[in-house]
This record gives C-alpha cells, sequence and structure tokens, in this order.
C-alpha cells in the first residue's frame, strides 16, 4: 500500500515536471506547425538566467522568500527577449516551407543557443539550490517529500487550467483557435496571424524557459541539460498527440506513472520505459491519443 | 520529373571539389618542428564533463607545463623540459562521441605532428583511440578513463595509462564500508545507466558479496545519464531499507542527487558512498551532507601524502585558479610526469641524449615514479597500466570547511588485482591472488 | 535518354579517379573520406525517402545495426577469427543485409505513417535499440567495442595498406550504390516515389499501392544505411550505442537537406563537404563549432532551398 502511494507521489511529480517541460513545445506545433527542437536550449536558458538571478539574490542577502518571485520573473524575461528575436528575425522568414525543414532551421537555432550559452556561461556548473530547501517537508505514508515538489504539482496545474482558460474563454484564444482551424481564412478574416504568431511563439518560449526555472533549484545547471529535455518533451508531445493541450497533460501522467512505477519495480527498464509507451500509443493511435482531425487534400 | 539528375556535369566537379578540399586541408599548417616536443592534450572543453572533470585537468597541465619549461618543478624533476626541449602545448576538446575522437586523435597525430599524446576522460573514447594509436605507433598516455578493459582485453606497446582503474575505487568502498559496518545486512546502489555506471556497481556488488556473503541488494538505481530528475529513485532507495547506497556518480548529477536527496533525509538515512565525490567537495563544500563516504579515486586532494610534490602543485594551483585542484588536476599532473620520468630514464640510458620515442617507450614499462599523489608503479597490463593506493574518509563540517574523518588508505596491492587477473575474476575469487 | 548517359559517364569516370586520386591523399584525409562516404550513404538512403516525402529520423537505427550486426553476431556465437568478423566487404555487406530484414519487419508498421509521426516513430525505435544496447555488457554496453578488419573479400591485406584498401572498398560500395539507386529511380516504382509525395490518393487512384512505394523505398534506404554503418565502423575501428542516438540521425537529415534531393550524387558531396566544414570547425573555431555548423545549415535553408546541387542545376542551366 505504502509502495503504490509512492509509485504514484513520485509518478505525479514526474509528470508535472514533464507537463511544464512539453506544454510550450505542444502550443507552438498546435498554432504554427513547429515542432520546436531549440525548445531544450531555451528550456536551459531560462535555467541559466534563473541560476544568475538567485545567485545575484542570495548574494546580497535579500529576503530569501521573495526569490521565488525571480523564477517566473526569468522565464518572463527570456521569452521576451529570445521569443521575438527568433520569431521575427529568422522564423518568418520560413514560414510556408515543408514541416521538416521548419525543423532543421530549429535544429540550427539549438546549435547556436548551445554555444550562445556556453560563451556567455561557460562550462562550470551553476546552482539556485536556495529556494529548494526554503520550504520544508511533508510527509506521505512514511516518506518524505519537498514542499517545492508539491508547488511544481500545483503550478503544472495552474499553467493547464489558465492556458485552456485563456485558449477557450477570452476573445485572443477564440482568435487564435480560429488561426489553428484554418490559417488562410482567419487571414481572409481580418485576424492579424503575423502578430498571433509572435505572441504564440514568445508565450511558448516563456513557458519552454519556465520550465528551467522551476527545475533550476532542484539540479545543477551544466552545459548540455536541455538535450535530454527536448527528447522527453517531444516523446510526451507525441503520445498525447502534437498540439493537444489536455493531450500533453494526459501524456505527462502516463509517462510519469510508467516511469514511476518502473523505477520502483523495474529500476533496469527505466531507460528505454518511455520509448516504449510511444512506440506503443503510436501503434494503435498513430496521431496520438488526442489528435485533430485533419481534412483530406485532393 | 523535376528532380532528375539529368544537369550537371558531375565528375569533373566531384573530383575538383575532392581535390580543393585535399589541398586546402593539406596545406594547413605542418607546424614549425624547431626543437620542440608537441603535446596534444585531449579533455573535455564543452558538455556536461567540462566543468568537473575536463576544465580542472587542463589547468593541471598547464600548471606542470610552465614549471617543466622552466624547471622549476620540485624533485626529482628539476630539469627542463622533455629529453632537454621545451614541451608545446595543444588542447582537443574531447566532447563530440567516438568517431570525432578517432578523427580528431588521427589529426592530431599525422596533421599536427603530435610527439606524444596524453588524454581521454570517457572509457569509450580510450577504448576507441587504443588500436589507432597502436596503428601509428605514438606514445599516448591514457590519464583519467576507469575501464579496466584496456589492458585486460589486449595489450599495447605505445599506449600507458598512468591513472589507476575503477574496479580499485569500488573494491576500496568495499573495503570501507564493511569495516565501517561489520553487521550489514543490505545495500542499495543509484549509478547512471551507461559502461561507468554499471561497471562500478558490478564491481561494488561483487565485492560486498565477496566480504559479506549471504548480503542483500536493496535496490539498484540506474537513472539515464543527466537525467536530472530523482525523485522516484530517492523514493525506491528510501524505501529499500538498505545501510548503505552506493553511487559513482559524477558532476551535476551528483549534486542534483545531493540537492534532492539531502532535503528527504537521504543522507541521513542511510550511509551514502560516493565513489568520485570529491571535485563535488571542491565545488559545493559544506552542502555536501556530513557523513557522507568520500573517494578521489586515488590518492589525490585530501587524500594526497604530505610530500613536496604535492604541496608545490596544490600551492601553484591554487595560485593561479584559486580553488583547490581536483582529482583530474592531479590525475593530468601525474600522466604528464610521468611521460617526464619516462624521458628522463630513457635519456640517463642514453648517454644524455634526446631519447628516441622508442627508447621512451621502453623506459615506461614498468616504471616506478613519484607524482603529486606519492609513487605510481607501472605495474599491470604488462607494465602499462598503472596501480596505486588509494583512500576513503567522512565529510565532516569543521567551521563552514569540510573535513575528512576516519581516513582509511589502502595500498596498491590490497585494492588492485595481480597482472594478467581480470578485475572481475580477482573480485569473485575473493581477492584471492590480492593479499 | 542522354542523361542517364551522363550520370553513368560520370560514374564511370568518377570511379578510376577516386581510386587513384585517393592514393595521393594524406592518410588522415583518406581516413575522413571513408567516414564521409559511409554517411553519405546513409543520406542517399535518406533522400530517397525525402523524395517519397517522408524524413525519418531514425536512421540512426540502421546505422548503428550495420555497424554492429557482423561483431555482434561474431561474438554471440563466438565465431572468433571468422570472416564474418575479420572482411571489410563482408562485414558492411551483412550490416546491410541484417539492417534490411529489420526495415522489412518494421516497414508494416512505419509504411503507415506520414510527416513527423513518421519521423517520430523512426526516432523512437532508433532510441530503443540505443536503450537495448546500453543494456547488453556482452556487447560493451555504452563504451561499444573496437573493430578491425583482416581481409577483403577473402584477400589478406598488410597492415600499412589497410586504410587505403578501405578507401577503396567504399569508393566501390558507393558506386554501385549510385549506380544501382540511379537505376532504381527511373524505374516505374523509383518514380512512383514522387507522385507519393504529391499526392497519395492519385496514386492510389492509378492501381498502385502507396504502402507498398513506402515499404520498399523504407527498405532500401535502411539496406544503404546499414551499409554505410558498417563503413564507418570499420573507418573509426569502434563502435558504440552513440551510433543510435538521435543526434546522428539528425546529423544525416541535416546533410541531405544541405545536398538536396536532386540527384544521386548530391548527398555524397554533401557528405563530402560536411565533414570538412565539420573538420574545419573544429580545428578554427574549437568552442564554437556547433554555431558554425548552425549558421551554415541556416543560410543553406535561405538561400539554397532546394540544397547545394541547386548550384550545379543553375549553373548547367546557364551554360
Amino acid at each position: 500500500m505504502t509502495d503504490l502511494v509512492s509509485v504514484l507521489v513520485d509518478g505525479i511529480i514526474y509528470s508535472s515536471y514533464l507537463f511544464i517541460i512539453s506544454v510550450g513545445l505542444t502550443l507552438i506545433y498546435g498554432v504554427m506547425k513547429i515542432l520546436n527542437m531549440a525548445h531544450g536550449s531555451l528550456y536551459a536558458l531560462g535555467a541559466y538566467v534563473t541560476a544568475t538571478f538567485v545567485g545575484f539574490w542570495f548574494g546580497h542577502n535579500l529576503n530569501p522568500y521573495v526569490s521565488f518571485l525571480l523564477l517566473p520573473l526569468a522565464a518572463v524575461v527570456v521569452g521576451l527577449v529570445a521569443g521575438p528575436l527568433i520569431e521575427r528575425g529568422l522564423l518568418r522568414f520560413m514560414y510556408g516551407k515543408d514541416e521538416i525543414v521548419l525543423v532543421l532551421v530549429t535544429y540550427a537555432i539549438l546549435l547556436i543557443l548551445e554555444d550562445v550559452i556556453k560563451l556567455a556561461w561557460g562550462v562550470e556548473s551553476y546552482s539556485a539550490y536556495q529556494p529548494y530547501g526554503l520550504l520544508g517537508n511533508f510527509e506521505v505514508a512514511g516518506l518524505p517529500y519537498t514542499v517545492y515538489d508539491a508547488l511544481l504539482v500545483v503550478v503544472a496545474i495552474g499553467v493547464g487550467v489558465a492556458l485552456t482558460w485563456v485558449l477557450t474563454r477570452t476573445r485572443q484564444g477564440k482568435l487564435l483557435l480560429a488561426v489553428i482551424h484554418d490559417r488562410e481564412v482567419s487571414a481572409a478574416m481580418g485576424i492579424n496571424v503575423q502578430r498571433v504568431y509572435t505572441v504564440t511563439f514568445t508565450v511558448g518560449t516563456m513557458l519552454a524557459a519556465l520550465g528551467g526555472a522551476l527545475i533550476a533549484p532542484k539540479v545543477s545547471v551544466v552545459p548540455a541539460m536541455g538535450v535530454d529535455v527536448i527528447v522527453l518533451a517531444f516523446a510526451v508531445v507525441v503520445i498525447g498527440g502534437l498540439g493537444s493541450l489536455p493531450g500533453a497533460a494526459l501524456g505527462s501522467v502516463i509517462v510519469g506513472l510508467v516511469r514511476s512505477t518502473a523505477v520502483h519495480h523495474m529500476p533496469e527498464v527505466e531507460l528505454f520505459s518511455i520509448y516504449f509507451v510511444m512506440a506503443l500509443v503510436l501503434i494503435f493511435r498513430p496521431k496520438g491519443l488526442f489528435s485533430a482531425a485533419e481534412a483530406r487534400k485532393i | 520529373m523535376r528532380n532528375r539528375p539529368s544537369h550537371g556535369n558531375v565528375s569533373p566537379l566531384t573530383v575538383a571539389l575532392r581535390l580543393a578540399f585535399a589541398v586546402a586541408v593539406g596545406a594547413a599548417p605542418a607546424a614549425a618542428l624547431a626543437k620542440r616536443v608537441k603535446l596534444g592534450v585531449v579533455t573535455f572543453l564543452s558538455g556536461a564533463a567540462a566543468g568537473p572533470f575536463g576544465v580542472p585537468a587542463k589547468n593541471g597541465a598547464e600548471i606542470v607545463i610552465d614549471a617543466l619549461n622552466a624547471g622549476t618543478l620540485p624533485a626529482p624533476y628539476k630539469t627542463k623540459g622533455l629529453g632537454g626541449e621545451q614541451v608545446e602545448l595543444t588542447f582537443v576538446d574531447e566532447a563530440g562521441g567516438t568517431t570525432k575522437q578517432v578523427n580528431e586523435y588521427r589529426n592530431l597525430v599525422q596533421r599536427e605532428n603530435a610527439d606524444v599524446v596524453i588524454g581521454y576522460i570517457s572509457s569509450g573514447d580510450c577504448l576507441a583511440v587504443a588500436p589507432l594509436a597502436e596503428e601509428l605507433k605514438k606514445l599516448t598516455v591514457l590519464f583519467d578513463c576507469g575501464t579496466p578493459r584496456i589492458f585486460e582485453d589486449a595489450s599495447y606497446k605505445y599506449l600507458f595509462r598512468t591513472g589507476p582503474t575503477a574496479t580499485m575505487d569500488n573494491v576500496a568502498a568495499a573495503f570501507y564500508v564493511t569495516q565501517m559496518k561489520p553487521n550489514i545486512k543490505k545495500f542499495s546502489g543509484i549509478n547512471q545507466n551507461y559502461a561507468w555506471g554499471q561497471d562500478s556497481w558490478n564491481d561494488f556488488e561483487a565485492a560486498m558479496k565477496a566480504l559479506k556473503p549471504g548480503i542483500e541488494v536493496g535496490t539498484s538505481q540506474m537513472p539515464k545519464l543527466l537525467a536530472g530528475q530523482y525523485g522516484a529513485e530517492v523514493s525506491a532507495l528510501l524505501t529499500s531499507g538498505a545501510e548503505v547506497v552506493h553511487s559513482s556518480f559524477w558532476g551535476g548529477d551528483t549534486e542534483a542527487l545531493i540537492l534532492q536527496g539531502a532535503p528527504r533525509g537521504l543522507f541521513t538515512k542511510t550511509t551514502v558512498v560516493l565513489t568520485a565525490g570529491e571535485p563535488t567537495i571542491v565545488r559545493l563544500g559544506t552542502q555536501v551532507p556530513e557523513g557522507t563516504v568520500i573517494g578521489a579515486r586515488g590518492p589525490f586532494d585530501m587524500f594526497a601524502p604530505d610530500i613536496e610534490l604535492n604541496r608545490w602543485f596544490r600551492k601553484a594551483y591554487e595560485d593561479k585558479f584559486k580553488m583547490a585542484p581536483s582529482y583530474p588536476a592531479y590525475k593530468m599532473a601525474q600522466a604528464i610526469l610521468g611521460v617526464k620520468a619516462a624521458y628522463d630514464k630513457a635519456q640517463a640510458a642514453n648517454a644524455g641524449k634526446a631519447p628516441s620515442q622508442e627508447q621512451v617507450v621502453a623506459a615506461f614499462e614498468n616504471l616506478s615514479f613519484e607524482g603529486p599523489g606519492g609513487r605510481v608503479e607501472m605495474s599491470l597490463g604488462k607494465g602499462h597500466q598503472a596501480v596505486q593506493g588509494t583512500a576513503f574518509g567522512i565529510t565532516k563540517n569543521v567551521g563552514g570547511k569540510v573535513t575528512m574523518t576516519n581516513v582509511k588508505t589502502y595500498p596498491a596491492s590490497k585494492v588492485n588485482p595481480p597482472d594478467g587477473v581480470k578485475s572481475e575474476d580477482w573480485i569473485k575469487a575473493g581477492f584471492k591472488a590480492g593479499k | 535518354m542522354i542523361a542517364r548517359d551522363r550520370t553513368l559517364a560520370m560514374l564511370l569516370i568518377a570511379l578510376p579517379v577516386c581510386l587513384a586520386g585517393g592514393w595521393l591523399l594524406p592518410a588522415w584525409v583518406q581516413s575522413l573520406l571513408v567516414l564521409a562516404l559511409g554517411k553519405g550513404l546513409v543520406v542517399l538512403g535518406l533522400v530517397l525517402l525525402m523524395r517519397t516525402g517522408l524524413v525519418s529520423f531514425g536512421q540512426g537505427l540502421y546505422f548503428c545495426l550495420g555497424a554492429y550486426a557482423a561483431v555482434s553476431v561474431g561474438k554471440i556465437f563466438k565465431l572468433d577469427n571468422s570472416i564474418l568478423m575479420s572482411d571489410a566487404l563482408v562485414m558492411p555487406l551483412f550490416g546491410a543485409a541484417v539492417a534490411g530484414v529489420v526495415a522489412l519487419v518494421l516497414g508494416f508498421l512505419l509504411a503507415r505513417y506520414r510527416a513527423i509521426f513518421f519521423a517520430m516513430l523512426s526516432l523512437a525505435f532508433s532510441m530503443i535499440l540505443y536503450g537495448l544496447l546500453i543494456k547488453i555488457p556482452a556487447l560493451g554496453s555504452s563504451d561499444g567495442f573496437n573493430i578491425s578488419f583482416k581481409t577483403v573479400a577473402g584477400v589478406a591485406i598488410a597492415p600499412a595498406a589497410q586504410l587505403y584498401t578501405l578507401y577503396a572498398v567504399a569508393v566501390v560500395l558507393v558506386f554501385f550504390a549510385a549506380l544501382a539507386l540511379h537505376q532504381y529511380l527511373r524505374s516505374h516504382l523509383g518514380r512512383l516515389a514522387e507522385a507519393v509525395r504529391d499526392n497519395e490518393l492519385r496514386v492510389e487512384y492509378m492501381g498502385s499501392s502507396v504502402r507498398y512505394v513506402v515499404h520498399v523505398n523504407y527498405v532500401i534506404a535502411a539496406v544503404l544505411a546499414g551499409l554505410g554503418g558498417g563503413l564507418v565502423g570499420l573507418s573509426i575501428g569502434h563502435v558504440d550505442p552513440d551510433l543510435a542516438y538521435w543526434t546522428t540521425s539528425g546529423e544525416f537529415v541535416f546533410v541531405a537537406v544541405l545536398g538536396g534531393t536532386g540527384s544521386v550524387a548530391a548527398p555524397i558531396i554533401a557528405s563530402l563537404l560536411f565533414e570538412a566544414i565539420k573538420s574545419a570547425a573544429y580545428q578554427y573555431t574549437p568552442y564554437t563549432w556547433q554555431m558554425v555548423l548552425g549558421i551554415s545549415l541556416l543560410l543553406v535553408i535561405m538561400f539554397l532551398p532546394a540544397g547545394l546541387w541547386s548550384v550545379f542545376q543553375r549553373r548547367a542551366k546557364r551554360a
């Protein structure tokens, strides 16, 4: 029983991590049909900026509890700088090209960003550990967990709910759905598709950076930390159905629980549990769990 | 059919391209060969292994080579340079995988005309480069990689390794743990899921079972390299009921394990053994929980003996880089000094004249030399693989600094198999020939 | 028909020129060329898939299988010193055969997929192989193992002549692969590839099976990848699971786009150029070589959307 509980709790915490790192990816794909390979690098960028902010904050002995605000701040900063820069400066010249060519464009961005990060921060590791231990622990079935991890779950749910609300309840969101459904007609109806793209990419970048910012206090911020994240996020998004928000959520929960079960009961298969789930889902649902129907073009 | 290959005159173009390519790269520096020994140093300058290993190793190389060229090294290395000639350093980044490393090695030897190559932290790179070193007949010294396979599966003439194998770390860790907890019933492990982590765990598990027959394994966690998230693993370790948790984690992964494990009591409820934990202490200081068992992959840093060479190395390193040298820096220094010792020995045998490579290689075999970590004996792998003693200790915070208590040292003969016996078999046989 | 004669002629001229020219090159250039030719074969297969409208982010699967197959089978069945473990011609061909068989099986599944889903599912399979290899200590786990050869088609080769011999084997294999693919592309089945890319429904209406076309092309691409993997393994002298990692597959796609789908020569030339750029970037910008690669890729996509090959095509048209 305790065992089942800890599998569940560990799984949910890991799921929230997966959801946070993959939600930006699915948003950008859903709207712009770009599978953003640079997502992992933007995640890393968020982590590095957070480490710098947190390092400065605690270096100057400022109020430790306020340091939590630095995490979203770092995400916003990265999003507002890198998002428009990449979208306006590069991607907009590429629209209309094949989906795969766009993947390669973002792959090029990934390569460039990896070196930009190295030039800016060097190869030493950084840490932003202080916020992690600040909130203490709680116990579930005899096992201690950190409050910070519980907070991650709350944030993940919050991000999911907020995005759903924006998409379905606000005017802007409805315009976005129109663009997703049919770009040409939306443009003909007077929707500023260009602007929708810029905003979407910026928000997507912010979400990627938010993932890095929230994870930074738990890990050591090192070069290449984003390379792994991108494959994980891809898998989650593909399992859920590309471009689907509930899909990303369900994909995260499935992968999180499968992995946590593997860790507790069959640690030797942990390495490929995620790819196994991905292959299995795709075999039975070729376009993922939640996928929009596509019009056949003759 | 718009893409039909019906245009273009390919053959001359292909040829022209290839020739242009050949000329362009072939004309690249054939290097000034004036009386200098060209030393190629390969170590991680980018990627996750650069911070914890690659950069300290590079720093260590710079310190030793500067002193070597200036003739300011302590005894017995007071003469300038190698064979009387100044040493020129070239650094190559070890990142990028074995395919890149094999090509880079070839470039280093055939294009840059390096006289000696020292390097390689990754065991995969060491294995991949080994046959090529032999093929190109170039003195090559592996300084850090841990797999015993290199000299146990093959033998080489031009290849040497001045660092001890990883087997030693895990055997010594097992000795330490069983001395510390004679009644231990159960142990667990968390190691990265690749050759280094798997081999480390297998050696440790086999050594524990040889020392305490009937001992139980709680759980063996094998997260992906650079996974970063260890929540479920920490839960599994905590519920496994083990008294000791073995880990060969390194770099960012160790730091993440400490950051995520410490608040949840992993380091207080169990005794965690970090076989390669020393660089993490240099990085994190007192954030490493008290009571953690730490190894340095040899008698390095806090386990180094109080000898002139060590005092000099520490001071020079701390003066220049404002931090303590971690074991990769020590091991790099050890490799360069091994080459120096081989050159000196060959030169002495050659009536004081600069020795040929063949003479240096002959002198290197079975060499015994002094490094900043003490004596190194090239006694395994037909005289090509070093053995050294090692030490383990427990962290204790004193006045805001990490110190080591309960330090136990193990002589080389106790933690290494005799020549010609595979590490794996030696452990399984209960270290029979080792005592 | 003039066109075919030209391609054929250029291949026939290139073969002796490359064989003779290679002899004059320094050893490290020969070694780099073997690598580029081996990877060029993989890209050749990838380009065939691209003509069908599919991009695989998992060619590393077959590349790795091709490199591992011969020696792994030898190790598992303890065939020490057999020709399977020491012949520079048998090893890549065996690797290609194994890759082909695996692709034949997986093809039944993958031929149903298109676009990004095809790309991701192929990626998943290559990552599963990666995961499996890491868990097999007998094959060296992540460290892999060394491989070498002593004979070519049964003829013993002196150690000093090995590098050039391997280069010659690579040139000859690439020659036959290019020739065969060139012929295939001109056959009925080969021409259907582009029709599938342009409109699958029309192909079906015309009475051809889209799935069959995709399946056949998938297997051919895998065979070429296996062959390339076998060659690269021999040229490096070492294989490890990184050959199946997704970044390896990504590099192949990169080179395919660099070359374009214009001709069977394009992938080979692009691969040579790519290895040359990489080697130069490692040497001259060791700390920012990724950035150099990223910028070159962007420049190609922006200014040569049909790949490097379009430069030659334009020039030829003007002439």
